[in-house]
Formats: structure tokens, C-alpha cells, sequence
């Protein structure tokens, strides 16, 4: 690489430029990720040779270094499955079954498919995020208007959040099925639950972010209080309030996935990570595990354009 | 203090005066216990006039101008702009006000920060259109409305605050420190532009400032304040006429204004603090 360069060293031609950004970019990202993996590989090896070693002794054959290495990777249930055994398993349940599938003459959710069951997650995760959202950010114009809610709202709102979700998960499923709610909306709550909390934190720190001259300038004006809530505090606050969203849709889902754990749900990334226990399926455990974290990187990276795109807009992102 | 009362009050003539301080107290209540931060404050100013309020750090000018927008309540005394209460005067938009930083907001562009005070003013959008294009030629900004304030240097930036205190035609400018930030070349460039700016528009202008030169060659009349209590000390007439070429700073009659703003100072303010 640094040859490349070397070798063309005053013109500015577009492949070096590309090569210098591959330098600077992706090689170290590149780095980190092959060592992860390489670190992963070992791990998974220490862990599944005992199970291994304990299974040639029980049957007396002597093991070669080889045929050790390659059986630890290569274990249907292992205590850590290796990288390629999480990714052959990702890429057999999604690319390699439908979504949909037909029974009885009518196409249905395919029930194998790791894409059907993310999006059993992902549909009330952005229900969720969206009450939670909207809920964080009523409740912070609230307290930032009115003593009372500020005096008041605060101390619950933190309050809700060092309840253990796994302890009151249940406890709202129960309560909103006597009340014939289930399915979508009572995961979607669980999940708004979890999701208000840094749009209402963010959001006040936003509301409140501008000083006093920005304030005073507005009262030479004689502007009312909704004139500086719309001219002033709200477009002060976007930057904060799109940090607190990343945050927020990231607790979604996590809220989300709790919510199915308790219910025994049939389907969702919760009941993969369920069913994978009950069988000690941990490849499976692995490959939910993963969806769930591309999935939350999918929602943070769009909230991330939204915000560019918005912020640009706005002349903020420079 | 009882001279520059009685200057003041023979000063009162036939125009009715912009504004009129009568024994104006101004104490704050802080976490350390109460701070006198104006003191019997005497001032007439009248239509026309470029005032400049000069003194240290803690002698009330700023709360002065302050007071005079309704941004601050006087405790004790009368106040009145253009005859009426300062809210009042307030609710009839008598006041532009220019603060120390330009304070333009950072996500509308310069024209839509001129628009802002027009915008709440109710305004309809043909007009908010002609008078952004009228006050932003005021101060030399043609063609830079579409611009976001990042995108402009602080001279500039500061003009486009002044453009915005014009916008809505109040006859009085209030302007704290407003190039106080700016470097000295900028400063400058910036007072001949507003020297010529008040000459056009015959606008009362208060200026709050810590640089003698400044206040010498913009005023037609200097507020000498000193601190612990916020009183006025001194206030001088200029008659150094309605032209001003910067070189105008070495004249005698300039030094000699000049100096006897410097004692004004000197007189006030108790060096052992």
C-alpha cells in the first residue's frame, strides 16, 4: 500500500486517494474486527475441549492435536460456538428459508426464518419507541414549563427506571391481558417503558440549552411563551434530542426482547433466546443475540441519517 | 453628582425626552446579601442623542440599558422611554437591543434571523422580505442573507445583530458592549459604520462601552459611571459636530475630551478595590 503511494509520490490520482482512506479507515476497523474474532476462536476452543477430551475418554480413542481443534469447533451444542458456527446458523435462517412459506394452501410467516422473527420484534420495538418517544418528549416540554411537573415528574420518571424491567415485564403483561390486550401493544409498552427515559432527560438538558441572552433577546421582543417554546427552546433542543433517540431505540428493543421472555412467547428474537436455553441450543442463543444487535445498529445508523439529513437542514451540521 | 443632575435638567428642552431617569435604585438580592447596583440615577436623554455609558466592571451601565428595556425592575425612582413605563414602551417595540454578542440563532439563516423580531411581530412575509432587504444594505450585508451565521466573520455576524434591532423601525438603539469582542481594526471599521448608520436614520442610540476612544468619538453626550454603588459620575457634552473621520482621535479638542472622561473615571473609582 504504502508502496502504491510512494511509488506516484505529486500525483494526486483518485486511486491513491482511495488507497490512503482504506489506509486510514478501514484497516484499523478491519484490525479490530479480525482480532475480536481471532480472540472469539480461542476462547471457543478453551471452553470446548474439555467436553471434547471428556467424550474420547469415554470411549478410549486418543485424540490428535488436529482432530481436538476441529471437534471443539465443530460441537452441536457448545459452550461457546465458534464465529463460523454463529454465521453459518445466521445465514441458514435467514438466507436460506422464506419468509413466508405455504401450509394448507395459504402462505404464512415462516416460523424458521431469524427475518420473521426479528420483525415480530422489530414491530413493537418501533411501536414502542414511538410512544416512548413522543411520551419523553411531552413529558419534557412539561417539566421545563411548569414548576410542578418539574418538581414532580423527575423523581418518578428516574424512580421507573431502577425497577429491574425483568421484575415488572410480567406484571404489565398480566395486567393489560385481563384487560384483553395482547401481543403488539403490551411488548410495544415494555418498550416505551424502557425508551422515554433519555428522550425526557435529553430533551430537558435541550429545552434548557439556551442562554440567557438567546432568552433576553426574545423578551426585548415581548415574544410569548409559545413563541419562544417554537422559535427558541425546540430547535435549541433537536441536537440533544437526536442523541437521547439513539439511545432510546436502542433500550427499545432490549425492552422489547425482555418483554418476550416472561410470556413465553412463540416468536420474536425473546423466544429464540428462550427456546435456544430450554435446549441448550446456545448456536442458536448466538445467532438471536446477533440479530438483535444488527438490528439495533440498523435503527441507531437511521436515526443517525435522520439527523444528518435534519441537522444539515438546519445549518448545524457543519 | 447634584452638578451633572442640574446639567442634565437644563439639558431638558423643548423635545420631549427619550428617556428620563429620576432617582433610579436598582438593588439586587444575591445569595451574599443585597447589591446596590444603581444609585439615584439622574439622566435625561434626548431624541437624536448618541449616548455612551462608560465605566468599570460593576457600575451599572449595562443594568442601566437594562432597566430602560424592562429587562431589569428599578427598586426605587421613576424611568421613563418615550414617556411611558419601560413595558409599555416595550409592548410599542421603541427599542432595538444589541447585545454584547451577536447572538444570532446558530440554525436560522442571517435573513431569517433579521426576520425573527418580524416574524413576531406579525408582520406579513412580503413586508418581513422588503425591510430584510433593507436593513441588511443598512449594514453592508447584501447578499449575504441566505448565508447561516457560522458562515460569517464576527464583524460581520455583529452587523447582522444590529440589522436584526433595526428591522422593526424603533426610533431608540440600545446597544451593551456590541463590538466589545471584535478586534481592534474590525472595531473600528464597525463605529465609522454605525457613526454613519445613526447620522441616516437620526436614531437615539444608548452605547454602552469601556473604551474611552469609543465613547469619545461616537457620542454626542458621555455617561461617566463608577461602581459599589452603580452612580453616575459625570456627563459630558461633545461637540466634535456630526462629521467624524477616524483621524479626528488626534485633534485637541478630541484629547481633551478624551481626558476629561479618563478623570471622570479616575475620580469614581477607588483604585484599593
Amino acid at each position: 500500500m504504502s508502496e502504491a503511494v510512494a511509488s506516484t509520490p505529486a500525483a494526486p490520482c483518485a486511486v491513491c486517494a482511495l488507497l490512503r482512506r482504506i489506509a486510514g479507515g478501514v484497516l484499523p476497523v478491519l484490525t479490530v474486527v479480525a482480532t475480536i474474532v481471532a480472540l472469539w476462536y480461542a476462547a471457543a476452543i478453551g471452553l470446548n475441549r474439555a467436553w471434547t477430551l471428556d467424550q474420547a475418554q469415554r470411549q478410549g480413542v486418543e485424540l490428535t492435536a488436529g482432530e481436538i481443534l476441529a471437534d471443539a469447533m465443530s460441537q452441536e451444542r457448545p459452550v461457546l460456538p465458534a464465529p463460523h458456527q454463529v454465521f453459518d446458523e445466521l445465514w441458514a435462517t435467514t438466507m436460506g428459508e422464506p419468509i413466508l412459506r405455504e401450509r394448507r394452501g395459504e402462505y404464512r410467516p415462516n416460523p424458521r426464518s431469524l427475518f420473521f422473527h426479528a420483525w415480530q420484534t422489530l414491530a413493537p420495538t418501533l411501536l414502542g419507541f414511538a410512544i416512548g418517544g413522543l411520551a419523553g418528549i411531552l413529558l419534557a416540554v412539561g417539566i421545563v414549563h411548569n414548576r410542578a411537573m418539574d418538581l414532580s415528574v423527575m423523581p418518578w420518571a428516574i424512580a421507573s427506571q431502577t425497577i429491574p424491567i425483568l421484575a415488572i415485564a410480567p406484571m404489565i403483561i398480566v395486567v393489560l391481558n385481563s384487560i384483553g390486550l395482547e401481543g403488539l401493544i403490551p411488548k410495544s409498552l415494555i418498550s416505551a417503558y424502557l425508551s422515554f427515559f433519555p428522550v425526557v432527560v435529553g430533551m430537558v438538558k435541550g429545552l434548557r440549552s439556551p442562554n440567557a441572552m438567546d432568552l433576553d433577546l426574545l423578551r426585548t421582543y415581548s415574544a410569548s411563551g409559545a413563541e419562544t417554546f417554537w422559535k427558541l427552546r425546540l430547535p435549541a433542543s433537536v441536537p440533544f434530542l437526536f442523541a437521547s433517540l439513539k439511545v432510546g431505540i436502542a433500550a427499545a428493543l432490549v425492552g422489547t426482547i425482555v418483554a418476550e421472555l416472561p410470556t413465553g412467547a412463540r416468536f420474536g428474537l425473546g423466544a429464540r433466546l428462550l427456546t435456544g436455553s430450554y435446549y441448550g441450543q446456545t448456536i442458536q442463543i448466538w445467532s438471536a443475540l446477533f440479530m438483535a444487535a444488527i438490528c439495533a445498529a440498523a435503527l441507531v445508523a437511521t436515526l443517525g441519517l435522520i439527523e444528518r439529513m435534519t441537522l444539515r437542514r438546519m445549518g448545524l451540521d457543519r | 453628582m447634584s452638578m451633572a443632575a442640574e446639567a442634565v435638567a437644563k439639558m431638558a428642552t423643548t423635545a420631549a425626552p427619550v428617556i428620563e431617569a429620576r432617582g433610579l435604585d436598582l438593588t439586587f438580592q444575591t445569595a451574599d446579601g443585597p447589591v446596590q447596583a444603581l444609585r439615584d440615577v439622574n439622566l435625561t436623554i434626548d431624541r437624536g442623542d448618541f449616548v455612551s455609558f462608560i465605566g468599570p466592571s460593576g457600575c451599572g451601565k449595562t443594568t442601566f440599558l437594562r432597566v430602560v428595556a424592562a429587562l431589569e425592575r428599578p427598586t426605587g425612582g421613576t424611568i421613563t422611554v418615550n414617556g411611558m413605563t419601560p413595558d409599555e414602551a416595550r409592548r410599542q417595540r421603541a427599542y432595538g437591543y444589541v447585545f454584547q454578542a451577536a447572538g444570532l440563532y446558530p440554525w436560522r439563516t442571517i435573513e431569517k434571523n433579521i426576520a425573527l423580531p418580524l416574524e413576531i411581530m406579525g408582520f406579513d412575509r412580503a413586508e418581513q422580505a422588503r425591510r430584510v432587504d433593507d436593513v441588511l444594505r443598512l449594514v453592508d450585508l447584501e447578499g449575504f442573507g441566505k448565508k447561516f451565521p457560522w458562515q460569517l466573520s464576527g464583524g460581520m455576524q455583529q452587523r447582522a445583530s444590529i440589522a436584526r434591532a433595526l428591522a422593526f423601525d424603533a426610533d431608540l438603539l440600545l446597544m451593551d458592549e456590541p463590538f466589545g469582542a471584535l478586534d481592534e481594526i474590525v472595531r473600528d471599521h464597525l463605529n465609522e459604520q454605525l457613526l454613519a448608520l445613526w447620522r441616516r436614520t437620526e436614531k437615539t442610540i444608548g452605547f454602552v462601552t469601556h473604551s474611552i476612544p469609543e465613547a469619545v468619538y461616537l457620542s454626542t453626550k458621555i455617561v461617566v459611571m463608577s461602581p459599589r454603588p452603580g452612580r453616575i459620575t459625570d456627563v459630558i457634552e461633545s461637540d466634535l459636530g456630526p462629521d467624524r473621520p477616524l483621524d479626528i482621535r488626534d485633534t485637541p479638542e478630541f484629547l481633551a475630551i478624551a481626558h476629561r472622561v479618563r478623570e471622570g473615571l479616575r475620580a469614581g473609582h477607588a483604585y484599593d478595590d
